[in-house]
């Protein structure tokens, strides 16, 4: 008995590891790529927030109207709104050479005040979230015990996992675009004196980033939710920003990264409910950033930044 | 020379603010010729390099590539018409390969193909002669090793014009020479070279014509055949220059001030790089320290600045313990130092008062607050005092290379320190800036000073130095009076082979 519910247990808690860890992914390796550039973009949380409000939106109104992609709508215009912001970043943080700190915080309040404004216009102020019918679980194992239900999973969660992860390494260290977008942020000049163009390579990586962190608060609004609140992206931005310097920089540890606090978030919400000891429930709400913190300390001690991290480049 | 003109600029102008780098320059290379870029530290050599390459634009004036008019709009441009460049401070990328480093931005398709990549670089590194190691990172190829990869990249683009801003300041003597072996075949398949140094021995050697720049204008273009260097050197700064002379090589009787018993050290790898170090440097006498440059040079500075731990042995200036105190109880003791990289030891983007004060900020303080006003004079007074060309509240990296050696040299001079440790004092310098700084350090041993001078370049410490001693792989090869030093024995001991063997 005890070992069967260990097993479902178990089981729950890898499902939901995966789901926890989309979105990490998807801002991870957005992040990841601004800053291989050269870029920090502090605008991540922003962007998340504001991508999740503006799937959301977009998949609501056009419910209503009875469009069938609804949610596939939606996903579009995170996506859109995710390049706007990555290509307003970039203006700001190569073109005008502004602080890269000052920008990123920039565009996270920008974002955070649109979606709020945008989210009031459309929605009024009922006392009850509004809601959509989100994306549908995929079960490609069907009933088989413990496959099945640990692989029960959305769409995105394949995508981040089998496609994204995979395209992520490859276009990085394979393609004359990776190549280009490593020696930017490591040696402008270099890459500059080598035919490359900067500012270019530049802004098409904050704006690719950018759509994927947007995408990465879509996921929370369009699957996992199904909602949307102003408490949705809980300061996932920021831990994304720490695990991408856990991972190095690296696409396949930014992975690994996501799955441990995607499994310390899961983790944390099976111990609440199980109400063991009377901890207060924060401490459990706190736990994954603690272990973010805690990771970051260990793994993120002698590591070597991109050359350029943080500097506009000039040319006179 | 009848050849036709590879490149040919005309009226090349650029101003940077006020400044005016580059005043209507004309220029012409040939094709097939090493043409020499002359002139002073600050002449305009690298901008007007910079404007041909594309990482600067002229305000005015034309290019003119191979007959045609050329619109060089950014590097992408200039390696269009067959440029290349190495910029005087290496455009590589530290953490990538040098098969990474040499396609990159000159690639076809999306997906690179790198076996395919390494394949064709070796078959460019045998083509041309230039041997690199496609596979290895560039982070752990030495300076010279580097360099080859950058002239590599350049070739490996078609280049047919080579540009190379001062490629032997960071090179050993027998790296110049394999550069010079290169230059000299490359030109005969029909490479034109413009070449950028300060060694006039050098332009001599490997140029078929100079050019020489004074104050960004053209002071005249001359076959090297036919001229000099005191003619160049004259051209170079609009007046006579005399090469500075020691006094007398009486070997020093002065009492011993440094001392070094059975020095060692690890390096930053934790591997050792000074083995056994014993050196003993008296009141007025410079003791050369000659050596190929990674043989633990740059250690033995650090040790004997403070900065870094010795593993065993002692080090003593005037019977004072000063073995592991730190640097700022070895400063204390009377040591002052002139490193080995200039930019280091500076911040660039404080002024030229504040970094004169850097190192005794107490001095300038009251009560924890910096006294501008004393700052200031201070500044003024040493750069009157070393002629430099700076005012005050500039930031110390608008300076050229010669004036900020020469803030540094102030820094450490004007407290009239009992020992100096100096390291490669000219590398970059024109020939005025060196004779400068050379001039001061005899100075300084005429004061009195035990100077330990520590470089690269064999003629400097021939010319400076009563003692030498070589140093190879951390330990010291041999200790001789500077009267009975040939180049030659020199050469040998630097690559390591035992005094008894040399036949003393
Ligand atoms: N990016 C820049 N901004 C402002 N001033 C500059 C810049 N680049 C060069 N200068 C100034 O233009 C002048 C010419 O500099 P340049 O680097 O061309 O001299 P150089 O002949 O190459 O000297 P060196 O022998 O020291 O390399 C100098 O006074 C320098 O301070
Ligand atoms: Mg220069």
């Amino acid at each position: 008995m005890i070992e069967a519910a260990f097993v479902t247990f178990l089981v729950g808690l890898l499902g939901a590891t995966l789901r926890v860890a989309t979105p990490l992914l998807f801002a991870t390796i957005g992040e990841l790529y601004t800053e291989r550039s050269g870029v920090l973009n502090l605008g991540i949380e922003g962007i998340m927030f504001l991508g999740a409000f503006v799937g959301f939106a977009i998949a609501a109104k056009s419910a209503e109207a009875e469009l069938a992609g609804y949610l596939w709508l939606g996903l579009g215009g995170a996506i859109v709104v995710g390049l706007i912001m990555g290509l307003l970043m970039a203006f700001f943080s190569v073109t005008l050479g502004v602080n890269q700190h000052v920008a990123g915080l920039g565009i996270t309040l920008l974002s955070t005040g649109l979606a709020l404004f945008g989210f009031r216009m459309i929605f009024g102020q009922s006392s009850v979230l509004p809601s959509i019918e989100p994306f549908a679980q995929l079960s490609i194992f069907g009933d088989l015990p413990i496959l099945g239900p640990i692989f029960e999973q959305y769409l995105l969660t394949y995508v981040a996992f089998i496609v994204l992860l995979p395209l992520a390494w490859w276009l990085l260290y394979r393609t004359n675009y990776g190549l280009e977008l490593r020696s930017v942020g490591e040696n402008p000049e270099a890459a500059d004196a080598a035919g490359v163009n900067v500012f270019r390579v530049r802004y098409i990586t904050l704006a690719l980033g950018a759509a994927l962190m947007a995408i990465g608060g879509a996921f929370l609004s369009l699957a996992q939710l199904g909602a949307f609140s102003p408490g949705i992206i809980a300061g996932r931005g920021w831990v994304c920003i720490a695990l991408v310097i856990f991972a190095k920089w690296d696409p396949i540890r930014a992975m690994w990264g996501a799955l441990l606090f995607g499994g310390v978030f899961a983790l944390q919400l099976r111990l609440q409910l199980l109400d063991l000891v009377d901890i207060p429930f924060e401490f459990f709400l706190a736990l994954p950033y603690l272990v973010t913190i805690a990771a970051l300390a260990l793994a993120g001690r002698n590591v070597a930044y991109p050359g350029a991290y943080l500097k506009a480049y000039r040319r006179e | 020379m009848d050849r036709p003109n590879a490149i040919e600029m005309r009226h090349i102008y650029k101003r940077f603010g006020s400044l005016v780098a580059s005043d209507h320059v004309n220029f012409m290379l040939c094709q097939g010729e090493i043409h020499a870029l002359l002139g002073e530290n600050g002449a305009g050599k690298t901008t007007l390099m910079r404007i041909l390459y594309g990482l600067y634009h002229a305000d005015s004036g034309e290019i003119v590539v191979n007959g045609q008019a050329a619109e060089i709009k950014s590097p992408k441009d200039a390696i269009a018409v067959g440029i290349g460049m190495v910029t005087q401070h290496f455009a590589l990328v530290p953490p990538l390969t040098v098969t990474e480093n040499i396609i990159l931005g000159y690639t076809d398709g999306f997906q690179i193909n790198l076996n395919e990549a390494h394949r064709r670089v070796a078959e460019a590194s045998e083509k041309f002669g230039i041997p690199v190691e496609p596979k290895a990172l560039v982070k752990d190829l030495s300076v010279g090793q580097r360099q080859r990869v950058e002239i590599l990249k350049a070739l490996y683009r078609n280049a047919n014009v080579l540009i190379m801003d001062e490629p032997t300041a960071v090179l050993v003597p027998q790296e110049v020479e394999q550069l010079f072996e290169s230059l000299e075949r490359l030109r005969r398949q029909g490479l034109s070279v413009i070449f950028i140094s300060h060694k006039l021995n050098e332009v001599m050697t490997i140029t078929d014509r100079v050019t020489v720049l004074r104050l960004g204008e053209n002071a005249g273009t001359v076959e090297t055949q036919s001229t000099s260097p005191p003619e160049l050197a004259r051209m170079m700064v609009g007046r006579e220059t005399f090469g500075v002379t020691k006094t007398a090589g009486k070997p020093s009787q002065g009492k011993i001030v440094l001392e070094l018993a059975q020095v060692a050290a690890l390096d930053n790898k934790g591997l050792p790089a000074l083995k056994n170090i014993t050196l003993q440097v008296r009141a007025g006498e410079i003791l050369g320290l000659a050596g190929v440059s990674g043989n633990g040079q740059t250690e033995l500075a650090q040790v004997l600045d403070g900065t870094r731990l010795v593993t065993a042995g002692q080090i003593k200036v005037l019977n004072h313990d000063i073995t592991n105190v730190g640097p700022e109880k070895v400063m204390a003791a009377g040591v002052g130092r002139i490193p080995e990289d200039r930019h280091e030891s500076v911040v660039a983007e404080l002024s030229v008062a504040q970094n004169m004060a850097l190192e005794h900020l107490d001095e300038f303080t009251r009560q924890g607050v910096l006294n501008k006003k004393t700052l200031l004079e201070h500044a003024k007074k040493l750069i009157a005092e070393y002629q430099i060309k700076a005012s005050p509240g500039d930031k110390i990296r608008t300076l050229s290379g010669g004036n900020m050696q020469k803030v540094i040299l102030a820094r450490v001079l004007e407290r009239n320190p009992q020992v100096i440790i100096v390291a490669q004092p000219t590398r970059g310098l024109d020939v005025g800036a060196t004779e400068y700084v050379r001039g001061k350090l005899l100075e300084q041993r005429r004061k009195g000073a035990a100077i330990l001078l520590i470089s690269e370049d064999l003629d400097e410490i021939l010319e400076l130095a009563d003692t030498i001693a070589v140093i190879y792989e951390g330990e010291i090869m041999d200790i001789l009076p500077a009267a009975a030093a040939e180049t030659e024995r020199l050469g040998l001991l630097m690559s390591g082979v035992k005094a008894d063997k040399v036949g003393a």
